[in-house]
């Protein structure tokens, strides 16, 4: 099979996070979103890795691995507190970083 | 390796302004007293300096040198000349003073008001000031210069914005408008010069590749270090435009009457006679040294604004109704003088420019210090609040009288010598320039006289009528100074044999010689 | 011989700084200890004097140097010290007259509790003026000249509680800084042109300098002797200064320092002499304001007033003839002597009056005194027939020279010349006559004042009437003393040369003129105030009379043109200050806050709008690589 299609594939995947974190509200999702298109580029630097032959991208998407599990470690957890002290998970009621 | 003498001289008044600010809030008295200690120990150090200076030796002595940071050639280099010195000299003779005069100008408010006064902050921020303006005197490193130029405005924003005068006529809200609205103008105006200078001092390494006036100057000298017309007239812009504003010359001055208005008599003292200083110091040391052939291209425009300075500050002082405004506007004139002398381009205006910088120090701090001991007494710096203290207050009279004479530059008071010599030394270049500007010895006796006779003279105010004398801590602080405005006056021959040999170099610095006169007189 | 100069100058000071220094616990004895050392100044001139008549006349002149003063490259101010035979002239007068002014002070300030301090100013006044006398430089000189021009404006100021007096003091001196001013440039072109200002090189090498220089620094030497003299067009503050205690109005605005001036000009002869054009203005000059201080003396009724305009006048006739040149110098020193005699006398008179009278001026209240104060009288009558020219006294022998000077100085200059001088002597015998038969004559007119104080006129003590006595004796025999085989020109020849005028008619023509002119004036005078009584309410006068005592309009002019001119100019500036130039920053601020107000409507605090302009910027970032690669 032609990797440019996993390239094709992994644009459409971030597409879809990127839409999915400038729409919608929920924290959860736009969180997921953003795993989304992590995940997206992770899928383009192993297709690249395959592409030329070597390991750089393999390498990365390691990387990139680790990097999104410790964001979602943190990540929740500050959703999880804001949502305990605000009751709502929505991003648009953390408004407070404007004066 | 020998003592560092001008380290020691600029660190002492830093250690000192951190043990002052690290003394616990109850003993506020002791505070005081380690201040003073302290800026009299700086006074031993700068009267060593002078001691070790000799004055037919190399241009800059009691040199140390020391890499700071390689990478781009910026070094820790320390060295005076004639100048330095006596300017050194005239810091570390005026801080006792100011802290002396300052002494309850940091107490605690009366019971009922929220504000709270530091008083270690105040005197550890004036020490702080003392240092900074040391080491700038001190450096011969440009960027070392820029560093401390620069520094010495946080606690001077921090002085004028933090302590006012204990009474005021619009109350305590406004005057803390006022005030706030004072410091952050200084800051402003203060750091947009020094902005652009960053700017000047950054391209000028992009042209020399190192920092060190030493270095500099004298590749330029020698001709192995060529600029273009322009890139040398943009450099020395960008320089003189912070200094022009630190000094201040029209029309970037309005920053001063209100600063010097808002902030207490000592802080006014600290800024006009010594903060300043900075500024004119730098126009001879840097200006004229590393961008020689553009000082020359910018004089004609330079010498009108100082000569707009003289006038318009003069004329500005005798329209003023506020005491301390009045101060700061005259100064505004002396500044217009100091400057004229330095780019008049003449050993007498030169000379006199830096006797200027430390007479106009002196007599500043005689009649400001003087008019904040009349301040702190009736609560008002209106001039139409006063009248008849003469009667009341002989010596506060006298002495104010004195400061004010010494404002007008009576001969026999220092102020005189070095005026004249900046009149002489313009004259024999630009005589219209100089003929204009004796006109100001008329307006200074103008505003000098109206502010002696609406305070002092005529029938006894109701206000003013239980008006205590100077005390013996005010007197201890005026009387020295009256001393030295006479000493200065009658024999200044100790302050212009150090100056002399440094202002013939910065003249050879600029390939100018005097004008010769025109028949050789007798014998 | 030379170290007793310094002495002469440091005597006086020493005791201004003891009297100003030594606070109250001096009161009781401070006028004592300032008589003290103006009496030694005045031991130590004689002492010089008397070393200087040893000598032959060509080596008379000391020097002392004292110390360099300001060494700057290429500029040399020296203190140091130059005593000829013209300043032996000026301390023998100043030190003489001003032992006898502060004697006569002891009492006439012995009711003052500032006393101490007013001693303290008449020395400091003292040191100052033989400074100004024997300094050897301009510079030095100038120091003199600001420093009696500071104890001027202490002492007119004296009484501070009175806002006239402060704002005659304030105005004394600014007036005398315009004057400094021109003082100031003279020693500027000076250095400019022959790289010096001491008295010597200077004035032994203006015969290399060009003309027109010379002229410059002549004119603007002359502008400074306008200040100090009080001559026409800065004469504006000597009347006024009379708000002083009447002891200075003798000693400061009468006898020593409004003749500094006069000392300047002809100190600096050598430059006058190579500058015609300059010479011509002082003579102008001196020639308008011995008629102009003669017609406002005429209209005053305030005794010291009157006696002000005199002063104005005669100080007139010196600087005409100083203006004539080497014929003139020696007479225009000689009535200055004289007239420092008789006017002392005169004011002291005028101040014994005064005391007597409860310090009422106007004479219109006096009348009738000479039965009342007989010393006062004889000495006030003396002084009066000095300055009138009265032939046998003072003022004849001086004043006649000048007129035959001025009409020596040949043309239609010197008969315009010596026809104002002969008319200023006409108008000064009416005016004398006015004040002497107002005062002395006729009834009394005074009354109680609004307190029912009736004054009750008597003489003053003995430590007024001596020094009064003494003067009234040198104005009697002084001008006989100097004038007969012309004594006074011998002795300062050696310094100021001399030649003798050659006036168009004979000298004997001239002196009788002089006298029949003052007969004339005592005549109308007598007419007018003798035959009919004085109306203690001054009549409304002519257009001239009023004028006159409103000094000519002198002060409305500077009122209209300087001081309002002045005051909007700086009401404006202040405006402009506080608008314009302020303006411009603070709106520079303004207009910052506003864009700044605007960008911050951008940060609305939405995650999600963040996100979108970081989007949109990285696909803006990547279009523009991608462009930049394609092209």
């Amino acid at each position: 099979m032609n990797p440019v299609n996993y390239l094709y594939l992994a644009a459409l995947l971030f597409t879809i996070g990127a839409t999915g974190v400038l729409i919608r509200r929920n924290a959860i999702v736009v969180f997921m979103c953003v795993e989304l298109m992590l995940n997206a580029c992770n899928l383009a630097f192993v297709a690249f890795a395959r592409m030329h032959g070597n390991l750089d991208g393999q390498i990365i998407a390691f990387f990139t691995m680790v990097v999104a599990a410790a964001e979602v470690v943190v990540g929740l957890a500050i959703i999880v507190s804001v949502f305990r002290a605000r009751h709502s998970a929505s991003v648009d009621d953390a408004s407070l970083m404007k004066l | 390796m020998s003592f560092p003498l001008l380290t020691a001289t600029a660190v002492l008044p830093a250690l000192g302004a951190i043990a002052t600010a690290a003394v616990p809030a109850a003993k506020r008295t002791a505070a005081k007293w380690l201040a003073l200690i302290v800026s009299l120990g700086t006074l031993a150090l700068a009267v060593t300096v002078l001691m070790r200076f000799d004055p037919g030796g190399a241009r800059y002595q009691l040199t140390e040198s020391h890499a700071w940071i390689p990478e781009f050639g910026v070094r820790y280099e320390l060295g005076v000349d004639g100048i330095a010195v006596a300017l050194i000299a005239l810091t570390a003779v005026l801080i006792p003073f100011i802290i002396l005069a300052g002494w309850h100008d940091a107490d605690p408010l009366e019971t009922g008001s929220k504000r709270w006064r530091p008083t270690q902050g105040f005197f550890a921020l004036i020490l702080a000031v003392e240092a900074m303006v040391i080491i700038s005197f001190e450096a011969t490193d440009v960027f070392l210069f820029y560093i401390f130029f620069e520094a010495m405005l946080i606690p001077m924003y921090f002085l004028i914005g933090g302590f006012g005068d204990r009474a005021h006529e619009h109350g305590e809200e406004t005057a803390a408008t006022q005030r706030s609205y004072a410091a952050v103008k200084f800051l402003l105006y203060n750091l947009v010069g020094g902005l652009i200078m960053l700017a000047a001092v950054i391209g000028l390494y992009v042209v020399a590749g190192n920092f060190s006036l030493t270095e500099i100057a004298e590749a330029r000298a020698n001709g192995s270090l060529h600029m273009a017309t322009s890139t040398e007239r943009w450099l020395f812009l960008g320089f003189f435009f912070a200094f022009a504003v630190k000094a201040p010359l029209w029309p970037l001055h309005t920053w001063l009457p209100n600063a010097m208005g808002e902030a207490t008599a000592p802080v006014a003292v600290l800024i006009t006679a010594v903060v300043d200083k900075v500024g004119t110091f730098a126009m001879l040391r840097f200006c004229l040294q590393l961008f020689p052939e553009a000082s020359k291209w910018a004089t004609p425009a330079i010498l009108v604004l100082a000569l707009i300075s003289i006038i318009y500050g003069a004329l500005l002082a005798v329209g003023q109704r506020d005491i301390k405004r009045l101060v700061a506007y005259a100064s505004i004139s002396h500044f217009g003088f100091i400057i004229m002398g330095i780019f008049a381009m003449t050993s007498q205006g030169q000379s006199g420019a830096t006797l200027y910088m430390v007479n106009h120090g002196i007599s500043t701090a005689a009649l400001m210090l003087v008019a904040g001991f009349l301040i702190s007494r009736r609560g008002s710096r209106l001039i139409a609040d006063y009248g008849g203290v003469q009667k009341v207050a002989p010596v506060l009279a006298g002495t104010f009288l004195i400061g004010g004479l010494a404002t007008l530059s009576l001969p026999g008071l220092a102020p005189f010598v070095s005026e004249f010599l900046v009149l002489v030394g313009t004259f024999s270049r630009y005589p219209v320039i100089g003929i204009i500007a004796t006109l100001g010895i008329v307006l200074a006796a103008l505003y000098t006289l109206v502010l002696y006779q609406r305070t002092m003279t005529g029938p006894v105010k109701a206000e003013v009528a239980h008006m205590p004398d100077l005390r013996v801590r005010e007197l201890v602080v005026v009387a020295p100074l009256v001393v030295l405005l006479i000493f200065l006056g009658v024999y200044p021959k100790p302050v212009t044999d150090i100056v002399n040999p440094a202002v013939k170099q910065t003249m050879s610095d600029v390939h100018k010689k005097d004008p010769q006169p025109e028949v050789e007189a007798a014998k | 011989m030379e170290n007793l100069i310094a002495l002469l100058v440091a005597a006086p000071l020493l005791g201004a700084a003891v009297l100003l220094c030594g606070g109250r616990r001096l009161d009781a004895v401070g006028h004592w200890i300032g008589t003290a050392f103006a009496a030694a100044s005045f031991v130590l001139g004689v002492v010089l004097f008397a070393d200087m008549l040893g000598k032959s006349p060509e080596h008379r002149t000391l020097m002392q140097h004292l110390f360099s003063w300001i060494p700057v490259e290429g500029f040399q101010a020296n203190v140091g010290f130059q005593l000829d035979q013209l300043s032996m002239t000026f301390v023998l007068l100043i030190t003489g007259v001003g032992s006898l002014i502060h004697v006569y002070s002891i009492g006439y300030m012995e009711h003052d509790e500032r006393r101490r301090r007013f001693f303290g100013y008449l020395n400091l006044f003292l040191a100052a003026m033989l400074l100004l006398v024997v300094a050897d430089n301009y510079l030095l000189l100038y120091v003199g000249w600001e420093g009696v021009g500071l104890a001027s404006y202490l002492l007119i100021g004296f009484w501070q509680h009175k806002p006239s007096a402060a704002t005659a003091a304030k105005k004394a001196f600014l007036v005398n800084r315009v004057g400094d001013m021109g003082l100031s440039i003279a020693i500027m072109l000076m250095f400019t042109t022959f790289g010096t200002f001491a008295f010597g090189p200077v004035l032994q090498s203006t015969g290399d300098a060009g003309e027109g220089k010379l002229t410059a620094i002549g004119l603007m030497l002359l502008l400074a002797a306008c200040g100090k003299s009080a001559q026409v067009p800065l004469q504006s503050w000597l009347g006024d200064a009379m708000e002083g205690p009447t002891p200075v109005s003798a000693l400061i605005h009468a006898a020593t320092m409004v003749t500094a001036g006069v000392y300047l000009i002809v100190r600096s002869g050598d430059i006058f002499n190579a500058a015609p054009d300059a010479q011509l203005a002082v003579t102008v000059v001196g020639a308008v304001t011995l008629l102009f201080g003669a017609i406002v003396g005429c209209a005053k009724d305030d005794i010291k007033k009157a006696l002000a305009g005199s002063t104005m006048s005669q100080i007139g006739y010196m600087v005409l003839a100083a203006g004539l040149g080497p014929i003139g110098y020696a007479f225009a020193i000689m009535h200055l002597v004289t007239h420092g005699f008789f006017k002392a006398g005169l004011f002291l008179g005028a101040g014994s009056v005064m005391h007597g009278m409860n310090d009422e001026v106007d004479m219109r209240k006096y009348g009738g005194l000479r039965k009342y104060m007989p010393i006062t009288f004889v000495t006030f009558g003396l002084g009066y027939l000095a300055i009138i020219g009265f032939p046998g006294l003072s003022g004849f022998f001086s004043k006649d020279k000048i007129i035959e000077a001025a009409f020596a100085k040949g043309g239609a200059e010197g008969w315009i010349l010596g026809g104002a001088a002969l008319l200023g002597a006409a108008i000064t015998a009416f005016y004398m006559t006015r004040v002497m038969l107002m005062t002395f004559f006729g009834e009394k007119r005074w009354q109680p004042d609004e307190h029912g104080n009736e004054p009750h006129p008597h003489e003053s003590p003995k430590v007024m009437t001596i020094p009064m006595i003494v003067l009234a004796v040198g104005s009697v025999f002084a001008g006989a003393f100097f004038g007969i085989g012309e004594r006074f020109v011998k002795w300062l020849e050696p310094v100021t040369g001399f030649e003798h005028g050659h006036p168009p008619v004979s000298a004997l023509t001239v002196t009788l003129s002089t006298v029949a002119v003052m007969v004339v004036g005592v005549g109308f005078a007598y007419a007018q105030y003798g035959r009919r009584p004085v109306p203690v309410v001054a009549p409304r006068g002519s257009l001239l009379t009023r004028a006159a005592r409103r000094d000519l309009l002198q002060d409305d002019f500077n009122h209209v043109v300087l001081v309002r001119g002045g005051e909007h100019l700086t009401r404006s500036l202040v405006y402009v200050d506080h608008t314009l130039v302020d303006g411009v920053v603070n709106g520079t601020a303004a207009t910052m806050g506003g864009l700044s107000g605007r960008l911050r409507k951008l940060q609305n605090g939405f995650a999600r709008s963040y996100a979108v302009s970081m989007f949109g910027g990285a696909a803006v970032l990547i279009a523009a690589t991608l462009l930049m690669r394609a092209v």
